[in-house]
């Protein structure tokens, strides 16, 4: 063709290019690309069905995205200061992170939990830690998400009755439980129960939020977890998918109508890669969730078809090697983060790799956002790319690898079966191995590990040496026994004993187990006793080990 | 040295639920032609030894990543003593600075594979492990 350039014969060849689903990327877009392409249907107006390009109208033309830290460590009065440093700068939202014990439902005595108290978050054992936690952050104008998925009951009740004490109504409280117990299942691992009561405290909490707290997203369905373990983009939009159709389902089994609880499903994901292919990811999942929702589930309120998420993440993306680069990785997510049309934006920490952030790293990840949001323009007009040859193309091809995803956990039996028989743990697993392959080949790259390596003699273990890394103060552990020993002599232990036994009793039958979670919690029934009780009656899941 | 290959339990103590490394490192191991058993999660350091014992590994691998390692090593090196089979080599994998692999060193771990380790690295020491070098 005449206006094409012409091939000179000494020009070097374009490289192959190919994502990780196999879409194989082409040097060069154009009209041909879009063949078929129809905007009214494919992408409609921000703000309307089916919301490829944001679920709002304007979106950072009228608000820009929440800026939600992960934070929590040591005990609950650590974790109310780092609160308010954290509000004090600007943050409007909080996230809350619990130590391994709260998250596995066992007190901060139990012999299972030495040194584990207070380290990777905050440890909660009864109502008075949260009572702590929260002291003078009011309960109706923080939106708070509490990162805990097997107790995600136990803390959820214990955030209403503080709400409670502070004289604020259940339907004021906005709180996220991330309560999404199938990708602990499958990647995060902090599974207690079996699969199948797992689910009913999931439908539990969503059933009972759905009548009495209105405005608590009861369930953040999180394929950023599965993607950190190791599954690749579309595989973690297909099965964040397949997780939301599977508590859907359950929930409409109930004989809850979809549009009294879909409004507020919440989602949680990473962006961390190739942006455009992270992009097309996001504008793709909306899409689809949007026409699963309406034509498999009968929605009829547009709510219950907007994907909301909270995007950002990707501590797998960071590296140990020169670790203050990971600050320029961490603007790149949020910029991919505000492309992609993110509700709510969490950063990882550049030291993340080494340690617990200091605040210092904490406060960078927040600038980072705040940067992003305030001065490249990013937020000038919604869904800047909308159009581009690439970038409708590339939509294109992660919807149908999503769908072929989705499909083929279909031929599983379906995810909650795919959990049981541990199918798509070795799938992910199978991936994890491959990209780990891909990254000692260099064929996926990443400077400084297998690009620009530095010599060896700048490698190693200085980077310690250079962070502030967090001195885990055994003197937590102590302060929490020793405060859970007061609280069992102080309480009313008749009362405490009755709770108990009630749940006990409603672990067997089939009622909603949160009246009487909420009737043990104001008891002051500690973690441990509530979790145990519902582990008498259910056993433990047994974990099939897949490598 | 026997002639059988290297048996390997790759093991998950504590309540950590980060298991990509562990079971990357097991794959790479067994396509590396060792034995290779993977515990599971959340197992304590009593299960731990009790199952080294019982398949009779030469080598226990542990894999923490929520800080709680030096408590959770310290645990299975006391019950391998306590099991007579202080024969069995101890290695570890997590999130782990340098101060702390120095006392993990100290108290009788084998070897320390900090966050960053390659797993070529890995396979290597196991493979001269088996050589009897180390």
């Amino acid at each position: 063709m005449a206006d094409q350039p012409a091939e000179k014969p000494d020009r070097p060849r374009p490289r192959d290019v190919t994502y990780l689903d196999g879409i194989s990327i082409k040097p060069v877009y154009g009209p041909a690309d879009l063949a078929g392409f129809d905007p009214a249907r494919d992408l409609g107006s921000p703000g309307a069905y089916p919301f490829t390009r944001g679920i709002h109208p304007h979106m950072y033309r009228a608000r820009v995205w929440t800026m939600r830290q992960y934070i929590g460590f040591g005990t609950p009065k650590e974790t109310n200061a780092r609160f308010k440093y954290l509000m004090a700068h600007g943050q409007d939202a909080l996230n809350v992170a619990f130590d391994l014990p709260t998250q596995l439902g066992l007190d901060s005595d139990d012999p299972r939990a030495e040194g584990e108290v207070g380290r990777v978050g905050m440890a909660v054992d009864s109502l008075l830690d949260m009572e702590e936690a929260f002291e003078g952050i009011p309960a109706d104008r923080v939106s708070i998400s509490l990162t805990i998925n097997s107790m995600a009951a136990f803390i959820q009740a214990m955030f209403m009755v503080v709400a409670e004490k502070q004289g604020v109504a259940w339907d004021k409280i906005v709180t996220t439980p991330q309560n999404d117990i199938l990708k602990e299942f499958v990647a995060r691992g902090t599974w207690v129960y079996p699969v199948d009561p797992s689910l009913r405290l999931v439908c539990d909490v969503a059933e009972f939020c759905a009548k009495h707290a209105p405005r608590v997203n009861p369930i953040s369905v999180c394929g950023y977890h599965i993607r950190e373990a190791g599954c690749t983009p579309a595989q973690e939009m297909a099965y964040g998918l397949a997780i939301v159709a599977a508590y859907t389902q359950l929930l409409q089994t109930r004989g809850l109508d979809v549009d009294d609880f879909a409004p507020r499903l919440s989602f949680n994901f990473t962006c961390w890669g190739r942006l455009f292919e992270e992009v097309a990811k996001f504008r793709a999942g909306r899409r689809l969730y949007a026409r699963m929702m309406k034509e498999r589930f009968g929605a009829r309120n547009p709510r219950s078809m907007m994907f909301r998420s909270l995007i950002g993440g990707g501590g797998s993306a960071f590296t140990a090697e020169e670790p203050e680069n990971n600050i320029v990785r961490g603007a790149y997510f949020a910029l991919a983060a505000a492309l992609a049309g993110a509700q709510t934006m969490a950063l990882p920490t550049y030291d993340e790799a080494y340690t617990i952030p200091s605040p210092e790293a904490q406060l960078i990840a927040l600038r980072t956002m705040q940067i992003c949001a305030e001065e490249t323009g990013v937020t000038d007009t919604v869904d800047p790319l909308a159009g581009a040859y690439f970038v409708e193309a590339l939509t294109n091809e992660m919807e149908a690898r999503i769908r072929e995803e989705m499909a083929k956990v279909e031929r599983m039996g379906g995810i909650v079966e795919a959990v049981k028989s541990g199918a798509v743990q070795a799938e992910v697993a199978r991936q994890a191995y491959r990209f780990e392959q891909m990254m000692l080949t260099g064929e996926y790259p990443k400077v400084t590990v297998n690009r620009h390596v530095a010599p060896e003699a700048e490698r190693g273990a200085a980077a310690d040496t250079r962070l502030e890394l967090y001195a885990f103060d055994p003197k937590v552990a102590e302060a929490q026994v020793a405060k859970l020993e007061h609280l069992r002599r102080q309480r009313d232990q008749a009362a405490a004993a009755r709770a108990l036994g009630r749940l006990r009793d409603a672990a067997r039958g089939t009622e909603n187990l949160m009246p009487p979670i909420l009737e043990a919690v104001r008891a002051y029934a500690t973690l441990g006793e509530m979790a145990g009780v519902l582990r008498d009656a259910w056993g433990e899941h047994k974990e099939p080990l897949v490598f | 040295m026997t002639e059988r290959p290297l048996k390997v339990l790759v093991a998950k103590p504590g309540l950590d639920g980060h298991d990509r490394g562990a079971k990357v490192v097991a794959h790479a191991l067994r396509d590396a032609g060792i034995e290779v058993i993977y515990s599971g999660l959340k197992r304590t350091p009593e299960e731990i030894v009790a199952e080294a014992v019982q398949e009779d590994v030469d080598v226990v691998g542990l894999s923490v990543l929520s800080g709680a390692h030096l408590t959770l090593a310290r645990k299975v090196l006391e019950q391998l003593r306590a099991a007579g089979a202080e024969d069995i080599a101890v290695v570890i994998g997590g999130t782990i600075p340098a101060p702390d692999a120095q006392a993990l060193l100290g108290i009788g771990v084998r070897r320390v594979f900090p966050m960053g380790t390659s797993l070529p690295d890995i396979v290597a020491y196991f493979r001269a492990f088996e050589r009897g070098e180390r």
